[in-house]
Order: structure tokens, then C-alpha cells, then sequence
């Protein structure tokens, strides 16, 4: 097993990419095959995953909790530059999740992709994706992460595009990859930042890792500009990194934009890959994030960390509740989940942020592959106004969706969603920095289940409102198959997560858990339990009082919008963050390109022009005077000499032939001169 | 004898050319093609049995002793990488040119010369072997774009040999002013001299004085500026990229613009070392501009060769700006380390990359009939997917997508640069999120989007045009995952020029 370890953990990442790049090859035509290779890959992935992730149990001491594999990529000089994998329950438990619901999205693609002519190019991706995000969690190395990191980019890129043909798929996928291409910018210079100062990018290498004591240390005495020690600064940038990634504010700008992409893309990149890299990297980084500060107080990355969620939760969740179409909803609610997980890692709460990311990843997931079938049911609408009453039509759609959105919602205790939540907002409740993180938190879990409510009550129930005579229909079994047991994940991980049996908190920090039900009866554990149980009632009751209604018209302005309509307009403008960035920043960008194009055009050229007829001019001079020289000095020796130079006198017609002579005969001359003073 | 293989064979095969009379033009260009491939058989035997300890190959011919004229050639790492360059663009640009057309037998015997005197730059280790070959790069270079280019070629093509032509005169008066000073033009002496201040106490005590070597550095500074291109130098360059048609510009940015860098390296750097160490700031503020500048002006055009040669400005401002950045006094061991393997690693993956892209703009032209504007296109992908999916890894490599060559010479050189002036190295990230921008969007304005009505019947590349560009893109792939493959030729010379430049006070 020892020996068969290393080989199992690389075949995690590697058995998605190797189907990638058979598919790369594969014609489009061949598609039909793509599928079970594909999906072949990534079960067998999730096996090895499972495999890995299981001699991660048991708990341990620090040697065991770190398993490094590293080995050299490249030699500068004589420097080498090390990459490596890493096995330790952070990033097995990633793996785990990463690969089976990964799997689950793929087989729910065979049907919702059924009829496109370019399927097999389409699994290619998703395979690139996947694989991609694995190696990105399994990474020893922060330049390994960063490199796959990029390659997420890459799949996301040409994911969203995939619909290349349509003009807002294209744009869609542009502005994801240069969104998030500036934060990896940021990412980029923490990561040389970190190297320069520590000379390493291995995280766990006996003792001599970023992530280990003596290089945590010595980052952290170093202080940099604005007394921040180097471990903050680079730390800050990095998380400009994930705020790109994870679509924290104001970088949040490309997520809901990315469902131009297939539902099952935006599955996975809302579930499983993409903005779940950018909370792992805070995720994988906290040691480098925490350290420096005094137990009580508080490390100024952490601190905006924290903020950072705290805004993002709470701007996300105001603005869903007012836009139209069914995707663009469960865009902004994972933004604004996102944020709750940054809020968790940046208070202390480990545990609680990668619990609320993996139950995340698997109610979104759920609730996009139930959006996704919704969508395929009513054949492309996806405007929740003409939609209503599906949940006669879809009854197991439904009870997946209403799975998922439960979960979100944090409806109580069957659902991993209401104790993730719950452990999020207990550990903001607990941070010594100060409330405002928590208030925001909360007001922002409140709007989460208003959001929901207004989106289950529009799309499943009420009367019909699509106009025409399309009539709903239920999806297929292997769309629903995977449905099913998202749904049952959503469940059944309520069972590590519990206070009552922190599994995964105790799993994550290296040492076994106990069962200890009086937990959940302790004063602290109680009031934020009642806590969110008044949250989510309060913002059901609100919703259904709201936006409950009978009526087949899908004109009627909204609720919201028929009281305020300016707030409306606001919420529907996404509080005009894509105004913004379209009246002002891309017109910024395209100002210094024109301002590049009129130099070059007024300057840099005329001064070339000039340059140009200086040399003439000069040639015009030197050659007169050789010619005299000449005429003088050599009269009847160098004929040929002075033909050549007058004619370089007399033809400045800019030919580079005559200027090729000019310097060779001055050149023959120079040579002769010095050989003959030199003998 | 390699080098002198080197140097003869492709003019032998140029000769072999001019002699064909009455050469199936189709026969004469393939056959330009093979002939320029053999070297990269020559050289892969040469870099099997490399040792890092001695020389790859070398050869010396005492021409005029009492001149102090020696005909030294030799052939290390740095050359090998250089070399390899050479030996893989010159065929894939002449394949180019046989399959759209300016193929046949005056364009491959000018191309064959070409590369004789590109092999000859890239061994010589005296001056006027060197100057010689830099010289007459220009006249073969010169006539493809003259007589293959575009409507605009006589002005361009007179311009790129003029301002070419002023670079040399200055490089040519300073090393014949160091001859008299110094009393040797051989690279390898030179920099011993310059290691122990040799060099700057026989200018102090020379009728010049001291000032007359800051002359000489700045004069040969200016001739491989030029070249390279620094701005404000650059302004010859897309003029002549655009007008050259692309297989010659394949050669232009692929090869030419890499004497300009090979230039810096082998003889700036270890003759004039404290010239760019005086002026480090100053320097590396030119070669920031240049980067900046240069992708936003990228994006600013709209033809996409413009659009590529200003994307080329910027991608050759890394390597000006890792070089002057090494040259900074007092910087660590392993920030030189990786800011001159960047330079190398960067200066290879651009000819590779560059050359690439122009050949993908080559195809592209050949059936749009010359169109080649970012506003003419749109949609193709769906009629093109091959053509689009080479072209797609080419873009994103010269973004410097990991996995893709584009990426580990541009993090060395991040890297190499964070380490000395982190300020330089925040900058340049600026160019880096530029490219990024005009890489996607001429993506997006060519192959994505609904298809262009004018374009409907466009055609994918066929088997020959892949078969062309398979293997530009199969090593921009190797390089990216295995950057070891050219680091592990430059590395001996990275450790040499490292410790020099940490001995310089």
C-alpha cells in the first residue's frame, strides 16, 4: 500500500486528463464514444480518490498528517525548482468531493447534451476541468497550484464559450477569463513574494515548506511597507487570487455571467471546480494567513478575509432576490455562499468554511442539475416569471429542486446546509475582530431564504404562466439518476457536521472525533441553532407573504418592483458593478490603447521620419567631405573609392544598397588604415 | 566541423538552388525545406554527447594575426539554444512558404543563406566573424521582404535595413575603437578584461578617457536595441512585420529579433557589465515601457500581424527586462539565476510561439483571400476547428498559460525580477493582464461569435498544413511541461554568467 500510494494519488488528477487529451484528438463526429470514456476516467478518479482519502482517516500525528510527494521539474542555473503532490485530509477531502460529484455532473450531461453535435469535444473539457481542479487540490506546491490553477481558467474559459457561436457566450467567457486572470495576477506576485523571501513554493517538505514552522517564522518577521508583516502582504495578495476565482466582490463580476455556459458546466464550476479553488486556497494558505498574530488577535489577512465574505454574502444575497432567470438566481446565491465560506476561513472556522463548501457543492450542484432539467423540461425558458405550477408536471425535479433549495435555505436539522450554516455563523459569532462580519452574515442568511422562497413559489407552484402551448415534461432517468443522489448527499452529510459529531472539523485538524450529543443542548450551540431557525422562518414566511400568488399573467411587475420600482431597477442592474466596469473600465482600457496607437502615430513614427532624414542629411555632409578628402589625398589611386563615396553623396534615395557599399569601402578603409599604422 | 557544417551546408544548398535553373518552383521549395532541416539532425547528434565542461564544437582560423583578425568560432549552451532556433524555424517558415505560394528557388536559397549567417551570429566569438554574418543577415532579409512583401514593402523593407544599417555603424565604430584601445575584439578576452577593470583602465588611460567607453557601450547598446526592439526604437517594426509576407516574418520575429537578445547576452552582459549596472533604473524603466507599451498597442490594432508584432515588442520587453534586471548591483545568486534562464527559456518559446502564430495567420490568409483584419473574420471556429484549436494553443502560450512554453520562461523571469526590484516586476504584470486581453479578444473577434456570412465556406486546415504546424505546437506543449529540455543546454552558461556578474563590484 505504501508503495501504491504515490501512484494512486497521481492517477486522481492524471486519469481525467489523459481522457481530456484522447478526446482532443477525437473528431467530432466520433462524440458518441466520448462519453463513457470520459466518465470511465473520472469513476475511476473517484475510486483512487476514495482510495487515497482512506488512508487519510485515523487521524495522526503531524508526519503523517502531511504526506509530501515532491519531485524536481526544472534546474535554473543550479537552483532547482521543486513541485510535488501532497496527501493530508484537506486535500483528500477535497479529491473525494471534487471526483464524485464531478462524476455525477458528467453522467447528467449525457442527457442534457444528448443532441449537440460537438459532445465529444464537450466531455473533453469537462475531463480538463476536472482534472484540473484535482491536481490543483492535491498540490504540494503553491506553483503547481497556481499551475492548475490556470488550467481551471483555461476549462472554465472554453466551457462557458462552449455555445461559441453565440455572441453572448463568447463575451461571457471573456469576461470570466480576464476577471479572474487579474486576480491571478495578484496570486501571482504573492506566490514570487513568498519565494523570494523563503526561496521555497513546497508547502510540506520536512520541515523546509512554506507551511511550516521555520519559513512561517521567518515570513512573518519580515516587515514590509506599512508594517505589515511579508506573510500578510503576500497572504492579502493571494487572496485578491481567490476573490477572482471565488467571485468575491468587486471580482464577482464574471460568475453570473458563466450560465451562458451548458447547465452542467455551470454545475460544476458553482459545485465542484472553479470557485471552490479560490476558498481552498485561503483554505490550504492558513497557516501563512494566521500566522503572527497573538491568540487574541487578529491576523490582518484573516481580518479582511472575513470582511470580504461578509460584503460578498450579503451584496450577493440582496441582489438575487431581484433578478428573473433561474440560473442567474443560483448565480448570485453562490456568490453569496462563497462569501459565507470566506466569512468561516477568515474567522478561525476552518472546519466550518470547508463544510459549507463541500455541502455546498453538493445541494448547488443539485439545484443547478434541477434548474437544468427545469430548463430542459420547458424547453429553454428560463425566465422564472413564464414559468409556475411545474410541480405537477415535474414532481421528482421538484422534490430534488426543493432538496437543494432547503438545504440553501438552511431549513433545519435533516439538511447539511442548516449545520454548515449554523458552524459558519458560530464562528463568525466567536471572532474576537469584532461583530460586523456576523450582523452581515446573518442579514445576509435571512435574504438567502427570502430569495429561495420567491424561486420555489415562481417556478413550482401557482398556476402555469408560459404562454403558449409547450407543454413541461420530465426529464430522463440519467438526468434524474444524478439528481437522486446529490439529493441524498445533501442529507446524508449532515451526519459528519454536527456538533454533535464534529467529524470533519476533527477529521480536517488531524485528530479523532467523539460523539457527544450533549453538544448540541450546550447554551452556545443552542442559541445559534434558535438563531437560524428564526432566520429561516422568518425569511420563508417572508417570502410566501411576499410573492405568493395565483394569477397566470407572467406581465405583473413583481412585488418588490410594483412597490419600489427604483430599488428594483437597482437590484435587476446588479447594483450597476457591470455598468460600472463597461462605462469605466473597459473605456479606461481602450483610452490607453488609443492613447498607445496616437503615439505611435504622432511620435514614435515621426521620430523615425527624423531620424531618417538626419542620417541623410549627415550622409550628405560625410560624403561631401570624403569626397574633397579623397580628391585631395588619393586623386588617381582610388578611382573606384570615389566613385562609390560621390555616389553615396549623390543618391540619398534611402537604398539600402548604396548605404551597403558606403560601409563596406568605409569599413576596407578603416581596416587598411590601422594595418598600416599598426605595422 | 560542425560549426563549419553549419555555416556551409545551407549555403552550399543555396548555391545548389541558384544553379537549378528551370526548378519546379513546388520541388525547389520542398527541397529548400529539407536541406534547412538537416541541421537540427546535426545539432541533436551535437547535444546528445553535450557536456556541460567544454565546448560543443569550435573552429578557429587566424585570418589577419597582426590585425588582431581571428575567424573564432565556438559553440556553447547559450549557442545550442539559439542554434536549435534557427535549425527549426528556417524549415517551418520555408514549409509556409511552399504551401501558400512565395515558395521556390530564390526564396529558399535567400532563406538558406539566411540561416547560414543566423548560425554564424550565434557561434562567432570575435567581432568581425560576428559583425560579418550580422551584416549580411540583413541582405537576404531585406530582399524576401522586398520582393515577396505586400504594397508597402520597398518602404518598409528600406527602412528595416536603414535603421538595421545606423545600429551597426554604431556597434562597428565602437569596436573598432576598442580594438585600438584594447587591443582585441575577441568576445571571450574582452570580458576577462572587463572582469578585472582591464577594460575601463586602458580607456582611462587612452585618449578618450573614461568617457570614451561609456561612447562605445552605448553605441553598441543602441546597434542591439534596435534589433531587439527596444522602445522607442521599435518604430521600424511593425511597418516591417506586416508588410514582409508571414513566412518572412515567421524568420524576422522568430530569428532576427533574437540576434538582438542573443546580442545583449553574449556580449552586453559579460563585456559592458557595468554600463547596464550603472544604469539599471534607467534601463529596466526602457524595457517596462517597452513591455506596456507594446501590448497596449496590441490591442489597439486591428491587423491581426500588427497586432502579433506589437505582441512581440512586448514579449521581448521580458527578456530586456530580466537581462537589465540581473545587471543590478548587489542582486542574489539564484534572482540572476532565474532572471537570465527566463531570458534564454522566453527568447527560445517566442521564436517557437511567434513563428507559430504568423503561420496560423499565413494559412489564414491563403484562404481568405489576404484579408487579415480582426474585424473580417468571426465565427470560423465552426468551420475551422483544427486551424482554430492550433492557433488557440499558440495564442494562449504566448499569454503564458502553464502547461504551454509561454509560461515557465515568463515565471523565471517574474521570478528572477520579483527578486531584485519586486516594483518592476508589479509593472510588468500590467503587460501581462494586456496580452491577456488582446489574446482573448482576437479569439473571440476571429473565431468565436456567429459565422461571417463571407466566410461560410471557409476550409480547415488539410492534412499538409497540419502536418506543418504539428510540430511547432507539439514543442511548445514538451516545453511547457519540460522546460529542461532547453534549460538543461543553458544552464552551464547561466552558472557562469551568474558568478560573473556577482564579481562585479
Amino acid at each position: 500500500m505504501a508503495d501504491a500510494l504515490p501512484i494512486l494519488l497521481w492517477l486522481v488528477p492524471l486519469l481525467p486528463f489523459a481522457a481530456a487529451g484522447i478526446l482532443a484528438f477525437l473528431p467530432d463526429a466520433a462524440g458518441r464514444r466520448a462519453a463513457p470514456l470520459a466518465i470511465g476516467a473520472i469513476a475511476a478518479s473517484c475510486v483512487c480518490a476514495f482510495l487515497v482519502f482512506g488512508t487519510t482517516l485515523g487521524g495522526g500525528h503531524e508526519a503523517v498528517a502531511h504526506r509530501a510527494f515532491n519531485f524536481p521539474w526544472f534546474t535554473f542555473g543550479e537552483v532547482p525548482l521543486q513541485l510535488g503532490l501532497l496527501l493530508d485530509p484537506l486535500g483528500a477531502a477535497m479529491a473525494a468531493m471534487v471526483t464524485f460529484v464531478s462524476a455525477w455532473i458528467f453522467v447528467y450531461s449525457i442527457g442534457y447534451m444528448e443532441t449537440d453535435r460537438r459532445f465529444g469535444r464537450f466531455f473533453g473539457f469537462l475531463s480538463l476541468f476536472a482534472g484540473a481542479m484535482l491536481l490543483l487540490v492535491l498540490s504540494n506546491s503553491l506553483l503547481l497550484l497556481f499551475i492548475a490553477w490556470e488550467l481551471v481558467g483555461l476549462a472554465s474559459y472554453l466551457l462557458i464559450g462552449f455555445y461559441f457561436d453565440k455572441p453572448a457566450a463568447a463575451a461571457a467567457a471573456q469576461k470570466a477569463f480576464i476577471t479572474t486572470r487579474i486576480g491571478d495576477l495578484a496570486f501571482l506576485l504573492g506566490m514570487l513574494w513568498l519565494y523570494s523571501d523563503a526561496g521555497t513554493l513546497l508547502f510540506y517538505d520536512n520541515g523546509a515548506g512554506l507551511l511550516e514552522s521555520d519559513a512561517l517564522a521567518s515570513l512573518a518577521g519580515i516587515t514590509t511597507g506599512g508594517g505589515l508583516a511579508v506573510s500578510a502582504a503576500a497572504s492579502l495578495l493571494l487572496l485578491v487570487g481567490a476573490m477572482g476565482k471565488s467571485g468575491q466582490v468587486p471580482l464577482h463580476v464574471w460568475l453570473p455571467d458563466a450560465m451562458e455556459g451548458p447547465t452542467p458546466v455551470s454545475a460544476l464550476i458553482h459545485a465542484a471546480t472553479m470557485v471552490a479553488a479560490g476558498v481552498f486556497l485561503v483554505a490550504r494558505m492558513h497557516p501563512l494567513f494566521s500566522v503572527g498574530a497573538a491568540p487574541d488577535e487578529v491576523a490582518p489577512a484573516l481580518a479582511a478575509t472575513a470582511w470580504v465574505g461578509a460584503a460578498t454574502a450579503l451584496f450577493a444575497a440582496i441582489v438575487a432576490v431581484g433578478q428573473n432567470d433561474i440560473k442567474r438566481i443560483l448565480a448570485y446565491s453562490t456568490i453569496s455562499q462563497l462569501g459565507f465560506m470566506m466569512v468561516a476561513l477568515g474567522t478561525g472556522g476552518m472546519g466550518a468554511g470547508m463544510f459549507h463548501l463541500i455541502a455546498h457543492a453538493f445541494f448547488k450542484a443539485l439545484l443547478f442539475l434541477s434548474a437544468g432539467s427545469v430548463i430542459h423540461g420547458c424547453r429553454g425558458e428560463q425566465d422564472i416569471r413564464r414559468m409556475g405550477g411545474l410541480v405537477k408536471e415535474m414532481p421528482w425535479t421538484f422534490l430534488t429542486y426543493a432538496t437543494g433549495m432547503m438545504a440553501l435555505a438552511g431549513f433545519p436539522f435533516v439538511f447539511s446546509g442548516f449545520w454548515s450554516k449554523e458552524a459558519v455563523l458560530h464562528s463568525a459569532e466567536q471572532w474576537p475582530g469584532g461583530h460586523g462580519p456576523f450582523l452581515l452574515a446573518v442579514a445576509a442568511a435571512l435574504l438567502t431564504a427570502f430569495y429561495m422562497t420567491r424561486q420555489a413559489l415562481l417556478v413550482f407552484f401557482g398556476r402555469a404562466r408560459k404562454p403558449g402551448v409547450l407543454h413541461p415534461h420530465e426529464s430522463p432517468a440519467s438526468m434524474l439518476t444524478p439528481m437522486f443522489v446529490l439529493a441524498a448527499g445533501t442529507i446524508l452529510l449532515v451526519v459528519v457536521g454536527t456538533p454533535a459529531w464534529p467529524w470533519l472539523e476533527s477529521y480536517l485538524a488531524g485528530h479523532p472525533a467523539s460523539l457527544d450529543f450533549g453538544a448540541l443542548i450546550r447554551p452556545e450551540s443552542l442559541k445559534l441553532i434558535a438563531l437560524s431557525l428564526a432566520l429561516v422562518t422568518t425569511g420563508v414566511g417572508l417570502g410566501w407573504k411576499v410573492f405568493q400568488r395565483e394569477d397566470s399573467d407572467s406581465t405583473l411587475p413583481d412585488p418588490i418592483e410594483h412597490r419600489t420600482p427604483g430599488l428594483w431597477k437597482a437590484l435587476g442592474a446588479a447594483l450597476y458593478f457591470d455598468a460600472f466596469n463597461n462605462a469605466v473600465v473597459i473605456r479606461l482600457c481602450a483610452l490607453c490603447g488609443a492613447l498607445a496607437a496616437a503615439l505611435e502615430r504622432f511620435f514614435f513614427l515621426p521620430l523615425l521620419a527624423l531620424g531618417e532624414s538626419l542620417g541623410a542629411a549627415f550622409a550628405r555632409i560625410t560624403g561631401e567631405a570624403d569626397h574633397r578628402a579623397l580628391n585631395r589625398g588619393f586623386n588617381g589611386v582610388c578611382d573606384a573609392l570615389r566613385s562609390g563615396a560621390s555616389a553615396t553623396s549623390r543618391r540619398q534615395s534611402g537604398r539600402p544598397q548604396t548605404y551597403l557599399r558606403a560601409i563596406g569601402i568605409g569599413m576596407a578603409a578603416l581596416v587598411f588604415l590601422y594595418l598600416w599604422i599598426s605595422w | 566541423m560542425l560549426i563549419l557544417f553549419l555555416l556551409l551546408f545551407p549555403l552550399l544548398g543555396a548555391a545548389l538552388l541558384g544553379a537549378w535553373r528551370g526548378a519546379n518552383p513546388r520541388v525547389a521549395g520542398w527541397m529548400s525545406v529539407l536541406w534547412s532541416a538537416v541541421p537540427i539532425l546535426a545539432l541533436k547528434a551535437a547535444a546528445l554527447g553535450y557536456d556541460p565542461g567544454v565546448p560543443l564544437a569550435q573552429w578557429h582560423l587566424a585570418w589577419m594575426p597582426m590585425a588582431g583578425m581571428d575567424l573564432r568560432f565556438e559553440a556553447d549552451g547559450l549557442s545550442l539554444v539559439f542554434l536549435m532556433l534557427t535549425a527549426f524555424v528556417t524549415p517551418f517558415a520555408l514549409a509556409v512558404a511552399a504551401r501558400v505560394g512565395n515558395g521556390g528557388r530564390a526564396f529558399g536559397a535567400l532563406a538558406l543563406i539566411l540561416q547560414a549567417m543566423l548560425f554564424g551570429v550565434f557561434t562567432a566569438r570575435h567581432f568581425i566573424p560576428w559583425f560579418l554574418c550580422w551584416e549580411l543577415t540583413l541582405i537576404p532579409a531585406w530582399l524576401l521582404i522586398r520582393l515577396w512583401g505586400g504594397p508597402g514593402a520597398p518602404k518598409a523593407g528600406a527602412r528595416f535595413f536603414i535603421v538595421t544599417l545606423a545600429g551597426s555603424i554604431a556597434m562597428l565604430i565602437g569596436f573598432l575603437a576598442i580594438q585600438l584601445v584594447a587591443g582585441t575584439m575577441d568576445f571571450d578576452a574582452l570580458a576577462d578584461m572587463a572582469k578585472d577593470g582591464q577594460l575601463a583602465e586602458a580607456f582611462s588611460e587612452s585618449p578618450g578617457g573614461s568617457m570614451a567607453l561609456l561612447w562605445v557601450a552605448a553605441g553598441i547598446f543602441l546597434g542591439l536595441a534596435v534589433k531587439v526592439p527596444l522602445v522607442p526604437l521599435h518604430a521600424w517594426l511593425p511597418g516591417a512585420y506586416a508588410e514582409a509576407p508571414s513566412p518572412v516574418t515567421m524568420l524576422l520575429t522568430g530569428l532576427l529579433s533574437k540576434m538582438g537578445v542573443y546580442g545583449f547576452l553574449r556580449i552586453m552582459l559579460p563585456v559592458f557589465p557595468d554600463f547596464l549596472h550603472d544604469r539599471a533604473p534607467w534601463l529596466g524603466g526602457l524595457a517596462l515601457v517597452t513591455i506596456v507599451y507594446g501590448a497596449l498597442a496590441a490591442l489597439a490594432a486591428t491587423d491581426l500581424k500588427r497586432i502579433l508584432a506589437y505582441s512581440s515588442v512586448n514579449h521581448l520587453g521580458y527578456c530586456m527586462l530580466a537581462l537589465f534586471t540581473a545587471a543590478v548591483p548587489g542582486a542574489g545568486e539564484s534572482a540572476i539565476s532565474a532572471a537570465i534562464s527566463g531570458a534564454v527559456l522566453q527568447a527560445f518559446n517566442h521564436g517557437v510561439i511567434a513563428s507559430t502564430l504568423f503561420a496560423g495567420v499565413a494559412f489564414l490568409e491563403a484562404r481568405s483571400g489576404g484579408l487579415r483584419n480582426l474585424n473580417d473574420f468571426g465565427g470560423i471556429r465552426s468551420r475551422t476547428p483544427v486551424l482554430c484549436g492550433l492557433m488557440g494553443i499558440a495564442l494562449f502560450a504566448s499569454l503564458g498559460l502553464p502547461g504551454l512554453a509561454g509560461f515557465p520562461g515568463e515565471f523565471l523571469i517574474f521570478l528572477g525580477v520579483f527578486g531584485i526590484r519586486p516594483v518592476f516586476a508589479a509593472i510588468a504584470a500590467l503587460g501581462l493582464l494586456f496580452t491577456a486581453v488582446f489574446v482573448v479578444r482576437l479569439v473571440k473577434q476571429v473565431f468565436n461569435g456567429p459565422l461571417t456570412p463571407a466566410h461560410a465556406a471557409i476550409r480547415d486546415l488539410d492534412n499538409g498544413e497540419r502536418a506543418i504546424l504539428a510540430p511547432a505546437v507539439l514543442v511548445i506543449i514538451a516545453i511547457g511541461v519540460l522546460p529542461q529540455i532547453v534549460l538543461h543546454w543553458s544552464n552551464p552558461w547561466t552558472v557562469w554568467i551568474t558568478d560573473f556578474l556577482q564579481l562585479i563590484p
